[in-house]
């Protein structure tokens, strides 16, 4: 098992590699001269010479690479062309926002997600499945600027239980963070909420035509027992995999809620970052968003051991 | 008399596949009691309801998709008034079952003591510490090795016969007035099958529980059944203490299933092959049986089969180190003459599959030669691959599983002749035809799906797709093992025809010692990846040698009611499993000839 997870270390520091060259190729690519640009417009050509000089930019395109991968490794990734601020800084800054938002956002999504799903499997056929399922389809079709505005309206605007918008760091107290929270976390959890649902029923109603749970109704064993304790443990795996891969979406989705909600997280960055033409913000959240896929893979992976002892690495 | 356990009266249970549909009754006025500390069989071919009878009893069927009428008492208390609160009290404490599957019958997600554990606080106000003992009292007592440990460990540890006897441990934690037994031993190897047979009958005199038998199998019913209970189609056809049910059964249909139960020991003193006689469920009678050929004994070997070995490496560790390796098949020799079926017996775990899969290289052999034809089939020359695979066939135990659901049975048929490039469309179509109306099929059903057939017929349906490429040797492996009594003779008949009109050769591969007997010229008895014994199968059965070979003999049960109060006094014994740590030499043995072409295995 430690091995496993050395090994899938060892794997991950390659993939990391590749990314980074990805990225370095992809800016090297992009047209306009870093030199001119970060130099200004009033620069002499001298002066620009100078700099990309001072900047190893004349160098060949490998030394170049390992060069910046070195500054990588040391957690160095650049400054910001627009602010001058380091690029590490700049996405430490915002990382708060936006873990905040994927975290209370998999808290409201998983457990309602898992609980319907199960529910709808258990009365598979009824109507209580078709009004279930019917809200996981309007879940998916909600696009979030649209449900995130209609929320706002309502809570905030004309019952004026929550914020409009904005965002508190959690270090002035728990509920100012939450409450700032919520709307937006409703909002971007529902199309994870109708995925993880779905897969939830599906994978259920695999396990519950299953022998072992005529077994278990054969002793005895009450229905909310058989559901959780001897069905759902079983239809974890897919589960699992899912809200794997909702975390890694879950990255994507953030940049349009935290316009919506108007939170300083790291979505917001990386659009500014993209309408400034901000070469190393968008290298650095590249490679920042590339590990954390990386390690909620690696997270997931693990996960099918604890959810089944058949399965070992 | 005393008042039965379990009374049932008029039992009626239909299904509807929706709302929408009429209600079909699968079981019609049904009634039987089952008395304490007394065996009732309930016996019949699949569709004949017996299963859907006792899930009815345990109120275990969709309750949207069925409805149960009539009167099932249990000790006076009518079943089908109870409330579903009350009904769950009954499950697993009152009434227990077991299941046929003792592979999928329990979770893999729990470990079998907790498994057990919880049928146990189910049912009694005990603690957990206190269940625990309970449970290892009860591990002991269906005598699982090492109960202590087995405590905390998961099913797919442990073989198929642990298996059911966890399930058996599970359906006596709280001492049932009645135990089901649905098919428990039907996917169990012969030798396995009797020890549990013996622990059923053990725990029943000691606990005087009324049990109730499922099964299709009439040997087995003669062991274990005080009465005997025959269904078909729904209806109980006929009904009363065992040894009367065997010795002089009424009803057609009860000497039929009866006289289609093939006999260990039928063959005696005849040398050929035999096709079965078949019954007619009408009048019971036998029709004629008819003597094989003899195989073609002046030409070269179709198959030859030298020092076969076949090993599974076991890795393990940082850099999958290989720690062992599972010796599936072991210096296995063996050829095969044009017209002759040569029968591979043995349980789970011998090897006999592997054995085949190898010669088609479907499993790749770790060293030894094959010869098709006289042409060795080695991993370099493709096309001798090609042309090896032309001649060589399989047909495989479940024939469902075999065929794509969602393919015409006539391209099914049809593709191994299209994809060895043999002829164009046309001619496939006409040869499916052909073949098709040989197996006993209407060349007009070649646009139907497999699910609109019977299990016998998708069988056939396998054989036509087999000699679509007129193989010379087909490989069956279990091919009639999942059938019934009944069908499993008709298809036996189909292969030994088809035997004799195209000089075929089977390698015959089964567990099932009483059909063996019937369609072999010769017999190999394996055991942990070997050959023990292998000879003429009269030789074989009438004066076997290997302690092996007695012993499985010994083990299949006889549809004789006289054995009722039998006991095997078998010790609780594994099959030893294949596998051996690396550098591992296997002793070596020599074969000695105790009679014509009749040679044991003899360790040096």
């Amino acid at each position: 098992m430690i091995i496993y997870i050395l090994r899938r270390l060892g794997a991950t520091l390659i993939v990391m590699g590749l990314v980074g060259l990805m990225v370095f190729v992809l800016l090297h690519l992009a047209p306009g001269d870093p030199a001119a640009v970060i130099a200004g417009d009033n620069a002499t050509p001298e002066q620009i010479a100078q700099l990309r000089q001072m900047l190893g930019l004349d160098d060949p395109l490998p030394v170049q690479f390992l060069r910046w991968m070195g500054d990588v490794v040391q957690g160095d990734l650049g400054v910001s062309i627009y602010s001058n601020e380091p690029v590490a800084q700049l996405i430490m800054q915002r990382m708060e926002a936006t873990v905040s938002l994927a975290i209370a956002t998999l808290a409201f999504a998983v457990p309602i997600a898992i609980a319907f799903g199960v529910i709808a499997a258990h009365r598979a056929g009824t109507t209580v499945d078709r009004i279930l399922m019917l809200f996981s389809v309007m879940g998916f079709s909600l696009p979030a600027f649209v449900l995130g505005y209609m929320l706002s309206w309502l809570f905030a605007i004309e019952w004026k239980l929550l914020p409009v918008q904005g965002f508190t760091p959690i270090s002035e107290g728990i509920w100012p963070w939450a409450r700032n929270l919520i709307l937006p976390s409703v909002t971007l959890g529902m199309t994870y909420t109708a995925l993880i649902a779905r897969i939830t029923r599906t994978s259920m109603l695999e396990v519950l035509s299953e022998d072992f749970i005529r077994t278990a109704r054969a002793k005895g064993v009450a229905v909310p027992r058989i559901l959780v304790k001897h069905a759902l443990r079983n239809a974890g795996v897919p589960i699992a995999t899912v809200i794997g891969i909702g975390i890694a979406l879950l990255i994507g989705g953030v940049v349009v809620t935290e316009t919506v909600f108007n939170i300083p997280g790291v979505g917001r960055l990386v659009v500014d970052a993209i309408a400034r033409r901000d070469y190393p913000v968008i290298q650095g959240v590249i490679l920042v968003f590339s590990g954390i896929y990386v390690f909620v893979n690696l997270a997931t992976d693990l996960s099918y051991t604890l959810i089944d002892p058949r399965i070992r690495y | 008399m005393t008042k039965p356990v379990l009374s049932v009266r008029d039992l009626t249970t239909s299904f509807r596949p929706d709302i929408y549909s009429p209600w079909t009754p699968v079981v019609r006025n049904i009634g039987f009691d089952v008395a304490a500390g007394e065996t009732l069989a309930i016996v019949g071919e699949s569709g004949s309801g017996k299963s859907v009878t006792s899930l009815s009893v345990m109120r275990l069927l969709p309750p949207r998709g069925s409805r149960i009428e009539g009167e099932i008492r249990l000790a006076g208390r009518d079943l089908l008034a109870l409330p579903e609160q009350e009904m769950r009290k009954v499950r697993g404490g009152d009434i227990a079952m077991i299941f046929q599957e003792p592979m999928t019958s329990l979770n893999p997600m729990m470990t079998v003591g907790e498994q057990i554990a919880e049928a146990i606080r189910g049912h009694l106000s005990i603690g957990s510490a206190e269940a625990r003992q309970e449970t290892i009292r009860l591990f002991e007592k269906v005598r699982l090795p090492n109960a202590k440990e087995r405590y905390d460990v998961y099913p797919h540890k442990l073989s198929g016969g642990q298996r059911q006897r966890v399930m058996i441990a599970m359906a006596l934690a709280t001492r049932p007035k009645l135990l089901i037994a649905d098919e428990p031993t039907t996917a169990l190897d012969v030798t396995i099958q009797g020890q549990i047979l013996d622990l059923v009958k053990e725990l029943q005199e000691e606990t005087g529980m009324a049990v109730l038998f499922i099964t299709h199998d009439m040997g087995v019913v003669a062991e274990v059944a005080d009465r005997t209970l025959v269904m078909l189609r729904g209806d109980v056809v006929e009904d009363g203490p065992t040894a009367e049910i065997f010795g002089n059964g009424r009803h057609p249909y009860t000497r039929a299933l009866l006289a289609a139960v093939p006999r260990l020991g039928s063959m005696a003193g005849r040398a050929l092959p035999s096709t079965f006689g078949l019954i007619d469920t009408a009048t019971g009678s036998r029709g004629a049986e008819r003597e094989a050929a003899p195989p073609v004994a002046d030409k070269p070997a179709v198959l030859e089969v030298k020092n076969l070995t076949t090993r599974f490496a076991v890795r393990s560790g940082l850099f999958s180190k290989v720690t062992g390796a599972v010796h599936a098949v072991e210096n296995v020799s063996f050829s095969l003459q044009p017209g002759e079926t040569l029968s591979l017996v043995g349980e789970s775990g011998c090897g006999k599959s592997t054995t085949g899969r190898t010669i088609l290289r479907l499993t790749k052999p770790f060293s030894g030669t094959v010869l098709v034809n006289g042409q060795e089939v080695g991993a370099t020359d493709r096309e001798a691959l090609k042309s090896a695979r032309r001649a060589v066939q399989m047909v495989f135990q479940d024939p469902f599983a075999s065929l794509n659901p969602r393919i015409p049975i006539g391209a099914s048929i049809a593709e191994p002749f299209l994809e060895q490039k043999l002829g164009g469309k046309a001619e496939a179509r006409d040869k499916t035809a052909a073949l098709m109306h040989r197996v006993g099929l209407l060349p007009t059903m070649m646009s139907r799906l497999p699910h609109e057939f019977s299990g016998g017929q998708r069988q056939r349906i396998c054989i036509a797709r087999a000699l679509m490429l007129d193989p010379k040797v087909i490989i069956a492996d279990e091919a009639v093992s999942a059938l019934d009594v009944s069908i499993k003779a008709q298809v036996c008949n189909l292969l030994m025809e088809l035997q004799e009109s195209l000089g075929l050769a089977y390698l015959f591969i089964s567990h099932d010692m009483a059909v063996v007997e019937r369609v072999s010229h010769r017999v190999a008895v394996m055991y942990l990846g070997e050959i023990v014994e292998i000879g003429p199968r009269s030789a074989v059965f009438e004066a076997p040698q290997h302690s092996y070979t007695k012993k499985l003999m010994a083990a299949v049960p006889v549809p004789d009611p006289s054995r009722r109060r039998m006991r095997r006094n078998t010790e609780v014994e594994e099959i030893k499993s294949p596998f051996r740590i690396p550098g591992f030499v296997p002793p070596k043995s020599v074969y000695k000839e105790v009679s014509k072409d009749h040679f044991v295995q003899v360790r040096c």
